[in-house]
This record gives structure tokens, sequence and C-alpha cells, in this order.
């Protein structure tokens, strides 16, 4: 049951990525081009998939617990510190040169184009590397 | 059917995706956290390793079904697709989230985090995009 429902769960992720148009780096920069021919796709996943998760949560987390779980496992950091800030702008122009977030660059592994895993596995040392960045002294 | 429309129904089945691995796991659907934690030894990996399957699964079966590719080709050069991938592994873990973790997990429970780290994700991929493009004028980088 638990992982039937992780592969429902990862089936209609990579539906979603798919059917809006998020597997195409092309879209996805040409949402980023607000200078160029601007692509308003992206903000329409984001605006059907935030609504979705927020109605969502709020009905789930009546609930008390998940079916599979203890306990909800919500991030309950609210400071703002560097790794937060220089993280966040590193991803972001990695996103602006090709186009590629974590999900869609996993999702368009099946495509058959090489350059995509050699993104997938760049991406992969990345997250190997930045493990290893100590967290600052007062995180 | 209009794309805009489309991408609103896709976005919708995330969503429902999103509350799906909550409602079961208790997770967040933050695809950087879940496919960086298996690299770094996380416990519970079965799951996780199940739901990347499906997620890798999806725009193929859909393929099949379509008869045509629902995957777009790469825009760039594979040693800038090294260079991006590099900086977004770097930067989502660094800052503990990607479009997915932050952009709509995040957001949609009004995290002051996740909202700060998007609003920079955007802006640094609206920036870079626009020194490509418009100031090196370069298209496919």
């Amino acid at each position: 049951m638990k992982l039937g429902t992780a592969l429902l769960a990862g089936l209609l992720f990579g539906l979603g990525l798919s059917l809006s148009g998020m597997t195409s780096p092309a879209v996805v920069l040409g949402f980023l081009d607000i200078a160029g021919a601007w692509n308003p796709r992206l903000l329409f996943v984001m605006a059907g998939a935030v609504i979705t998760t927020a109605i969502g949560y709020r009905w789930v987390w009546r609930g008390g617990r998940p079916w599979f779980d203890d306990a909800f496992h919500v991030p309950d950091a609210t400071r703002f510190d560097q790794r937060l800030v220089l993280g966040a702008l590193l991803f972001g122009i990695g996103w602006g040169i090709a186009g590629y977030c974590p999900g869609p660059a996993l999702a368009s592994l099946s495509g058959g184009y090489a350059s995509v895993f050699v993104l997938v596995g760049c991406m992969a040392l990345g997250w190997w590397l930045g493990a290893r960045v100590p967290a600052p002294k007062n995180g | 059917m209009q794309p805009w429309i489309c991408s609103l129904i896709g976005g919708v089945l995330i969503g429902i995706s999103a509350v799906l691995l909550m409602a079961s796991m208790g997770r967040i659907a933050g695809i950087s956290g879940i496919a960086s934690s298996l690299l770094t030894g996380a416990p519970d990996r079965g799951w996780r390793i199940v739901f990347l399957v499906g997620l890798l699964a999806a725009p193929w079966l859909l393929s099949l079904v379509q008869g045509e590719s629902a995957i777009g080709a790469p825009v760039v050069s594979w040693p800038w697709m090294a260079v991006a991938g590099l900086l977004v592994g770097l930067g989502t873990r660094l800052g503990s989230g990607c479009t997915s973790g932050h952009g709509v997990c995040g957001v949609a429970r009004l995290s002051r985090r996740s909202l700060l780290a998007t609003a920079l994700f955007v802006a640094a991929g609206m920036a870079t995009v626009f020194v490509i493009r418009h100031l090196l004028g370069v298209m496919g980088a």
C-alpha cells in the first residue's frame, strides 16, 4: 500500500509536468525570458499546483496523522540565512542557463537526450557537494 | 486544447500528487529533497525510490499513449548542461529546496523561507536569461 501510493504520487507528478509543458526547456526558458517572447505557461502550472496544494494540505492536516507515518514532517525553520539565499540564487542561475529544475530534469531522462543525462549527473554531484558544506554555526 | 489550460490541469495534478504525499507519508513533495536524500543516506528509502520511478515513467507512458514524445529537446550544448546541472544541484541542496519543495509546497503553506527562496530563484533565472539572450545575444548559449 505504502509503495503503491508513492508510485501513484510519482506518476501523477510526472504526468503533471509532461502535460503542462514543463518537460520542454524551451517553455521554461520562455517564462524566464521577460524581455523576449514571454511564455506564461509556468505561471499557470504554479497557480494550479499551489492552489490545489494549499487547499489539500489544510484538509489533510485535520486528519491528525499521515497514513504510513506517526506524524507530519513539515519544515519548521523560519529564519532567513545565507545558505538559503546563496542556494536559491545559484539554483536560479542554473535554471536560467538550461531551463531544467530537478523534477523536469529527472522526468526528461526517458526522452533519450544524452545531455540530459549529463545535466542529471552533474546535479547529483552538486547535491553530494552541497551536503558537504558545513552548516552555519548560528544556524 | 489551449496550452495554458493544459498547464493549469498539469499544475493541479502536481498539486494532487503533493497532497497525496502529505496524506500518506506526511512529507513535502520536494523533488530535490527526495532525490538528494537517497544520495546522502536517508532512512526509509523505499517510497522515495518508487516515487522517482513513477516520476520518470510517467512522461514515457504518456508518449506511448499520445504517439509523440512529451519531452522537449535541450536548447543548450552539453557543457552548459553540465554547468547548469552542477548549479541546480548545489543550489537546491544549500537552499533546501527547488521549484516543487519551495515553489509549490512551501508557497502553499506560506512559509517565509520558501516565499523568499522562490522569489530569489525566479529573479535569478530571469536575470540569467536576460544576460544570455539580450546582453550577450546568444540564443542557445
